[in-house]
């Protein structure tokens, strides 16, 4: 018995160097696109109710919140911060950050009516199988009012943006 | 009565052992954004000083156990009051509580001949549970949403009796709903309590004839000036079962988060007439330390 297995090991060819083992086991490459630099995503539909809230009617947060240039800056810095943020960090590894700050610039770009569609997926499937619990939710909460706070946006401006994103929550986390 | 505890302990017991099983259940691990556990109220249930809300004392969520202790002193017109305890929240559903309160009579003590500076005492042990809803997330129009029982055991019989009391222990039920409206910084609040404690049970329950216990209501305004720092006024309606004119309580009150774990609550407090001594105001300082 014993004898055998080591003749069959013995008997295994060595393996030839450049095998593309990602192609051998039906793994699919994932390339950038040169021009976006995000990775592709399985088709979805397009449309603004996927951003899972109604934007204000008036434009007046958008400016308090320093319009498109002020958003795109909270929504880079918060992909960062959390990104950093050793009680989430592990969540984000191996998800598109090119892609994701595109996307949460677009979302907080309608909901703030700053002038922007939002072109990403729904927040529930964008989410699932992440397993996201409300004490994830409560850390990227906090990040998002250090960043905002960190911009100078007013504490009551902020609690807008937030009165907007916090009814996600069930589409967001498990239970 | 029995029942009401083996239930809360049976609750208690059963969230823990759920929350227990979670993957990554935490003892005080202090997940719950800055403030959202409330502070102690003079009863020990977490709420906004006076008045009870639906909050769950500690900082834990749906997978841990969280604890606070506190302590309050309030300065009235005539009289002092000290109180402190300890909760314990499990699992963002149960919330147990002990808070013991040591009302100083002073020279009213002298005047009403029970002695100068004689203490009143009464220990009161609690459970909330909170049904359904978010303080924070969710719909914006639902409320989180609990109901508490508050059991109360004055230490000064006799002195209870004397006033009139018909007994010297009560139990309150209470029903709460409260909602951070995060579109106008504001935190509302409002709670249904069945009762028949004479200032808060420190006067004993009820009275010599049986009088029963009757709805009071007690209400929470807050505005957030930021996320550390609250503003606010609270209403408390109480009944008068003793014929000594006992009113409603008022507040206008601050709290602030000084860490995650340590929140400051200083108040204005108009307590009414207490055992005939009229306009008990004076001011409110609590402190409170949450996990
Ligand atoms: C109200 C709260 C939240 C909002 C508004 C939000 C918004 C978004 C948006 C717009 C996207 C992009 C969707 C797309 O690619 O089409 C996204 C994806 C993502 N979100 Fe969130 N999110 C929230 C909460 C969270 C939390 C709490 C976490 C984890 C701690 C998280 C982690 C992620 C990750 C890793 C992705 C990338 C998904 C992928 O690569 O497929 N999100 N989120």
């Amino acid at each position: 018995m014993v004898v055998s297995i080591i003749a069959a090991l013995l008997m295994q060819q060595v393996p030839e160097e450049n095998v593309d083992w990602d192609k051998e086991f039906g793994v699919e490459e994932r390339v950038r696109d040169p021009e976006t630099g995000e990775f592709p995503v399985d088709p979805y539909t397009q449309s603004n109710d996927n951003a899972g809230a109604k934007p204000f009617s008036s434009d007046s947060l958008a400016r308090e919140f320093g319009e498109q240039e002020g958003i795109r800056r909270i929504a880079d810095r918060l992909v960062e911060v959390s990104k950093e943020d050793p009680r989430i960090s592990e969540i984000f590894v191996s998800h598109d950050m090119v892609r994701l700050k595109r996307t949460l610039f677009e979302q907080f770009c309608y909901i703030l009516n700053a002038g922007c569609d939002y072109t990403g997926r729904d927040m529930k499937t964008a989410h699932t199988d992440m397993g996201l619990r409300k004490a994830d939710l409560n850390a990227l909460v906090e990040n998002l009012q250090f960043v905002m706070r960190e911009q100078g946006i007013a504490f009551a401006a902020q609690n807008r943006l937030l009165s907007k994103l916090a009814p996600m929550s069930y589409d967001l986390i498990e239970r | 009565m029995t029942v009401i505890w083996k239930t809360a302990a049976t609750l208690g017991a059963l969230t823990f052992s759920a929350a227990a099983q979670a993957e990554d259940f935490a003892w005080f691990e202090g997940d719950k954004l800055v403030l959202t556990n409330g502070v102690s109220t003079i009863e020990g249930a977490s709420g906004g000083g006076l008045a009870s809300w639906a909050t769950i004392a500690g900082r834990e969520l749906e997978n841990g156990v969280g604890i606070s202790g506190h302590a309050t002193i309030v300065e009235l017109s005539d009289y002092g009051w000290q109180s402190h305890g300890v909760s314990v929240g499990i699992a963002n559903r149960v919330e147990l509580s002990y808070a013991r309160q040591n009302f100083d009579t002073r020279d009213v003590g002298a005047a009403l001949r029970i002695g100068k500076g004689y203490k009143l005492n009464q220990d009161v042990y609690s459970a909330k549970v909170r049904l359904f809803g978010d303080l924070v997330y969710g719909d914006p129009l639902v409320p989180q949403v609990s109901v508490g029982v508050q059991h109360k055991r004055n230490l000064d019989g006799p002195i209870a009796a004397l006033v009139g009391a018909g007994s010297d222990e009560g139990t309150d039920y209470t029903l709460s709903a409260t909602k951070l409206f995060l579109s106008h910084s504001v935190l509302a609040s409002a709670t249904v309590r069945l009762t028949n404690a004479n200032q808060n049970g420190l006067l004993g329950f009820g009275n010599a004839s049986g009088k029963g216990k009757s709805v009071e209501f007690e209400g929470s305004l807050a505005y957030q000036l930021s996320r550390r720092f609250v503003l606010g006024a609270e209403y408390r309606t109480k009944p008068d079962n003793l014929g000594l004119g006992e009113e409603d309580w008022f507040d206008l009150f601050a709290a602030y988060a000084v860490t995650d774990n340590v929140t400051v609550t200083g108040a204005y407090v108009d307590l009414g007439s207490i055992a005939t001594f009229e306009n008990q105001r004076g001011t409110f300082l609590s402190a409170q330390i949450a996990f």
